[in-house]
């Protein structure tokens, strides 16, 4: 008995985590799934409307066509990322490898040094860089070609991809240091065995890097994709709340903002019920996505 | 022998070439900011690239003297610090408790704790708000505690149930035998043994919690309550052309985090990237 209870002690030892996690993550995320099947005033949720607000979310003409533009260019954003960061972050991780010593290390505090900026530096910064009055970056493109020189956060045909690629530009150091860390792991006896063997660089990449790392990949795909369907702050940043010019930048993270926290325009009041139903889509698709990502890649025998 | 040697070199070549192509490229933009800070206004446009000719700290000047800076720099000094220090607290407690307690509750509970890895909290925003507005913590940085070390749970048992598992049981044991009690053996034992898992967690913390805007900006509204993050996105606003105050606020704000790098590069890549890969 006397032991059971002594054994029974290490639950205390829990209880302050677990009421914290209970409280502020678990249950506002629940509460979160549960909300959006309600309507009402404000806060005050209390009535059952079923998928009342889903159904408006996807087909009522004034609500769904700023939702589906903005589910369109989370998935550009999404693809821009995985294109360009994480292609970048498979290629440094391999330079880095071959890069030993001094500058080895150098290389690799400067690519994740834009890792530790906040957001919103970030997208200041850029946004001044690219700022045609002052035109420093401007510059710098008319030198190399004066095609590049252009208002790139000015036009709606360009500013999503701009915004994607400068948070690419920032976040690239994790997925980097991520597949450095797992080439690192593999053991030097098979590179080794292919240098005798006679195997070009291409090959040793392609049929022993990649498979190696393929879990690896599929962990980054996931963290892409779930940093992504919540980004906000570079949008917030460098096109403002309303994902401009023309919400040709707004994307699923500053969409649920405005709609469920700060009010969408014109009407400016918060609508509690969607914003809990874009909420809700959100957390369906990650979901979704890291299970289909984690198929994907598994590791095969 | 010597055509492969040739091969070796143009590999270095390339490869030297594209890394220091991407440190200029990841430089620049920071040089911009800091010499610019430095300048008049009409020298930043005359000659954004160049060095100050002479240096102008009216910018540095202005953000100390006439502005809240320092205020939200403090505001988010307190509020970082506390919730890493909870964070600390109650995930070693946990992770303690985890690895010790051989009962299936333990690993349940661990499951439990671990889910939250996959699940950003910004999902459950709105109910938040709510929540805060109930316990009247609205409008004070102090309503971002709770949500924190919320954030920070899943992260520290992962990082510290790690470490902990490490710890040799004979050591519990001989504790046991010289009659420490048991939050004796993890005030006195475990935490100077953890204490790399320890920093590391904190690490992590303290760039999401100084750099975080979404949690601010929701849930603060009164001024003097503003991190210093929400203070800044509220720059453009007010100083729309005091560029050389907007540089100088800007590379204030990114200093603290960036010199903690800087000091503990190896640390810092190793916690942001442990999360990930254990996962």
């Amino acid at each position: 008995m006397k032991l059971l209870q002594r054994q029974s002690s290490w639950f205390f030892y829990f209880l302050p985590a677990l009421i914290i996690y209970i409280v502020f993550t678990i249950f506002p995320i629940a509460n979160s799934l549960r909300m959006s099947f309600f309507q009402g005033s404000g806060f005050n949720l209390d009535t059952f409307v079923g998928f009342e607000n889903y159904r408006r979310l996807f087909f009522d003409p004034l609500i769904s066509e700023n939702f589906w533009n903005a589910f369109g260019n989370t998935w550009v954003f999404f693809l821009v990322h995985m294109l360009v960061q994480n292609t970048l972050g498979i290629l440094f991780a391999n330079l880095l490898l071959a890069q030993t010593g001094k500058w080895g290390s150098f290389y690799r505090t400067m690519i994740f040094l834009p890792s530790t900026l906040a957001i919103l530096v970030t997208g200041f910064l850029w946004k001044l860089l690219l700022n045609p009055q002052w035109g420093v970056i401007t510059m710098i493109a008319a030198a190399i070609h004066p095609e590049l020189a252009q208002p790139w956060l000015g036009n709606s045909e360009s500013a999503l991809i701009t915004i994607s690629l400068i948070s690419s530009w920032q976040w690239v150091g994790i997925p980097t240091m991520i597949f450095l860390a797992s080439l690192q792991s593999i053991p030097n006896d098979l590179f080794e065995a292919a240098a005798i063997d006679g195997v070009t660089w291409w090959q040793v990449f392609w049929y022993i890097k990649l498979p190696l790392v393929r879990p690896i990949i599929g962990v980054v795909a996931i963290l892409t994709f779930t940093g992504n369907f919540n980004a906000f702050d570079i949008v917030f940043a460098m096109a403002g709340i309303n994902g401009g010019p023309v919400y040709s930048t707004d994307i699923l993270g500053t969409y649920f903002y405005r709609i469920g926290i700060a009010g969408e325009h014109p009407v400016g009041i918060p609508n509690v019920g969607l914003g809990a139903t874009v909420a809700s889509l959100v957390f369906l698709f990650l979901f979704l996505g890291v299970m289909l990502i984690r198929v994907f890649t598994r590791e095969r025998n | 022998m010597a055509k492969l040697k040739k091969n070796i070199s143009i590999g270095a070549i390339i490869r030297i070439s594209i890394l220091s192509l991407w440190s200029l490229l990841v430089l620049l933009p920071l040089w911009i900011m800091i010499i610019n800070s430095f300048k008049a206004r009409v020298e930043i446009y005359r000659s954004p690239l160049n060095l100050p000719t002479s240096f102008d700290f009216s910018g540095y000047l202005s953000v100390f003297q006439n502005s809240s800076f320092l205020l939200y720099f403090l505001n988010s000094i307190i509020i970082t610090f506390a919730s890493i220090a909870l964070i600390l607290l109650v995930t070693s407690l946990a992770s303690y408790a985890i690895v010790r307690w051989k009962n299936r509750i333990a690993s349940l509970l661990s499951v439990f704790f671990l889910a939250g890895l996959l699940i950003p909290l910004r999902i459950g925003s709105i109910y938040l708000l709510q929540l805060s507005k109930t316990l009247r913590l609205i409008d004070s940085f102090w309503s971002l505690l709770p949500i924190y070390v919320s954030m920070g749970i899943p992260i520290g048992v992962l990082v510290l149930t790690e470490l902990i598992r490490r710890v040799p049981t004979a050591l519990y044991d001989a504790a046991r035998i010289d009659g420490a009690s048991r939050f004796g053996t993890y005030l006195r034992i475990l935490l100077p043994l953890i204490q790399p898992g320890l920093a590391t967690v904190a690490i992590i913390h303290i760039v999401l919690f100084w750099n975080d805007l979404w949690f601010p900006l929701i849930l603060i509204q009164n001024e003097s309550q503003r991190t210093l993050m929400l203070g800044i996105s509220h720059l453009f606003g007010q100083y729309q052309t005091n560029w050389t105050r907007i540089l100088a606020t800007l590379t204030l704000g990114s200093f603290p985090v960036v010199i903690v790098y800087v000091l503990m590069s190896r640390q810092f890549i190793a916690g942001l990237t442990a999360g990930a890969i254990k996962e």
